[in-house]
């Protein structure tokens, strides 16, 4: 590991105007991605700042009738949350079915949905990965691409986003609401939250300099069957193959998103409406222009066949 | 980071050779070489926690993880290093009553903390009720990785209690139940690659006075 200096934040716009100030600043709230990978020498900053002390840590209930999740609740304790378990299943379902007790623990809200990818050439430093040095090629096109992005990668990249949590909030519309270097605050949709690589893999996210997530708002519940469908390589602890999200209603219609086939959380609308036409309508939409490889293609099959067994559970 | 043994650590030798060369390089400049040596030592920060009941103060490099502050700093090796990733659950302590990976976290994180690794579970003399059933199961075979297993194993039962639902969890508008599908479910995090998950399983039941 790189030596770092460290501070705790104060406030929330200390800790942006902060990060935004120093070169090779970076905030630390779990750690569980960010020490990984600072161990790693994939991550090498020169400043950490701590936010843990911020409080940011309630869910608390929105005037819409949503819920607004700080950014530093643990995801232990965001699956635990009655409100959650009762009106928003799919978040809980797909918290439970990441990582490890001792990770959730420790993991936040925020840096959930901040994690890097688990590409293994971004993880081995001496394979070229435009996302850890852009310009030095893809590693993965061409290479073994069996967990890696079927759709909505480039030529740059093809690595997937691994959270679960983000999949449900994707589905679920949420928006992750920050604070910026001078104080103002705007809300994100999560939509629009993680950009696809294009030729500029290394850009994750629509955050700015310094920008601080401090909360993620959940719409009021619009009820349904919620469903998260995990599928792996080991029953528990392991990153996703593909996963479905799903909040489907009495009536067939519903919302659908998908982790590990993308760059991130999986979405596309024009998709939802098809969801009373069955899988194969569904699964066509979600993955028109796919650009699988050999080793990968297996997902968009095995997405079809997910879907459906979430159609079939959501019909009981 | 440090040496496992010994009052000196690595860090000490390579600061004091580099100060050694700065001064032999200034020709005397005394002042300048040493800060010169100290620019180039690693920050450090200050951070006050307690370990098993006992209050503790230590400076450290502030890349120090809580696993290697344990085991360099404070002698307690009981918790173990094993990927040093968070991928297989050796390190594992309880913190503020909640298990963690003790590798993926720094020790200038836990001002104010408490931490009990497996040391302060029990003793020889008195062991912790989860360890006493770990030795009647047979719940290793070599035993690296049970100061892990037993420090999340307490810990796995105590979230069952608090209702905190799993993967496994049938309906999560209910409790979860005390069965030992749940605790197999939430022990994956802790890796035994001596395959000693079925005499685990039974030591857990036997702690959680359900049936295997």
């Amino acid at each position: 590991m790189r030596p770092f200096t460290y501070e705790r934040a104060t406030s929330a716009q200390d800790a942006a105007a902060k990060a935004a100030a120093m070169p090779g600043a970076r905030f630390i709230a779990g750690g569980t991605n960010l020490l990984d990978l600072m161990k790693l020498e994939i991550e090498t900053p020169g400043h950490l700042i701590d936010v843990n002390g911020l409080g940011m840590d309630q869910i608390v209930e929105t005037p819409e009738g949503g819920l607004r999740i700080g950014a530093l609740v643990r995801n232990t304790d965001l699956a635990a949350d009655r409100r959650v378990r009762k009106d928003y299943g799919v978040l809980t379902r797909a918290l439970v079915a990441g990582a490890s007790g001792q990770l959730r623990n420790k993991a936040t809200t925020a840096g959930n949905l901040l994690q890097r990818t688990r590409c293994p050439y971004f993880y081995d430093v001496n394979m070229p990965c435009n996302k850890r040095k852009p310009g030095s090629g893809c590693g993965a096109i061409g290479g073994f691409s069996r967990q890696l992005g079927v759709i909505g990668t480039s030529e740059a990249c093809i690595a997937t986003h691994p959270s679960d949590m983000a999949v449900a909030m994707r589905v679920l519309d949420a928006s992750v609401e920050t604070m910026r270097p001078d104080g103002t605050t705007r809300a994100i949709p999560i939509a629009e939250f993680h950009k696809l690589p294009g030729q500029t893999p290394q850009t994750e996210t629509a955050l700015e300099k310094g920008e601080l997530i401090i909360s993620v708002a959940l719409p009021k519940p619009t009820g349904g069957t919620h469903i998260y469908r995990k599928v792996r390589d080991r029953a528990s602890y392991a990153f996703a193959l593909v996963s479905v999200a799903a909040v489907i209603g009495r009536d067939g219609k519903g919302a659908v998103a998908l982790g590990g086939v993308a760059p991130k959380p999986w979405r596309v609308e024009e998709a939802d409406a098809l969801l009373s036409k069955g899988a194969q309508a569904v699964s066509d939409r979600l993955f028109a222009d796919a650009t699988p490889r050999e080793d990968n293609a297996f997902k968009i099959m095995l997405a079809k066949r997910t879907i459906a067994s979430v159609i079939a559970e959501a019909k009981g | 980071m440090t040496q496992g043994c010994g009052a000196i650590s690595r860090r000490d030798v390579l600061k004091t050779s580099a100060a050694g060369a700065a001064i032999a390089g200034s020709l005397g400049t005394g002042s300048v070489a040493l800060a010169q040596a100290d620019a180039s030592a690693p920050p450090t920060a200050a951070v006050r926690m307690k370990v098993n009941g006992k209050q503790t103060s230590l400076t450290l490099d502030t890349r120090t993880t809580l696993l290697d502050t344990l085991r360099e700093h404070l002698k307690l090796t009981g918790t173990k290093k094993g990927c040093d990733h968070g991928q297989c659950g050796a390190c594992t302590v309880i913190v503020n009553g909640r298990r963690i990976n003790s590798c993926l976290t720094l020790a200038v994180m836990h001002e104010g903390d408490e931490v009990t690794t497996i040391e302060g579970l029990g003793t020889v003399g008195d062991l912790h009720p989860m360890q006493a059933a770990f030795v009647e199961h047979d719940g290793y075979q070599c035993g690296y990785c049970t100061p892990g297993q037993i420090c999340s194993a307490v810990a796995v039962l105590e979230e069952i209690r608090a209702g905190i639902p799993s993967h496994v969890t049938e309906d999560i508008g209910a409790a979860p139940g005390m069965t030992t599908l749940e605790m197999r479910e939430r022990m994956s995090g802790n890796i035994c690659r001596c395959g000693a998950y079925s005499n685990i399983a039974e030591a857990m039941a036997q702690v959680a006075g359900v049936e295997a």
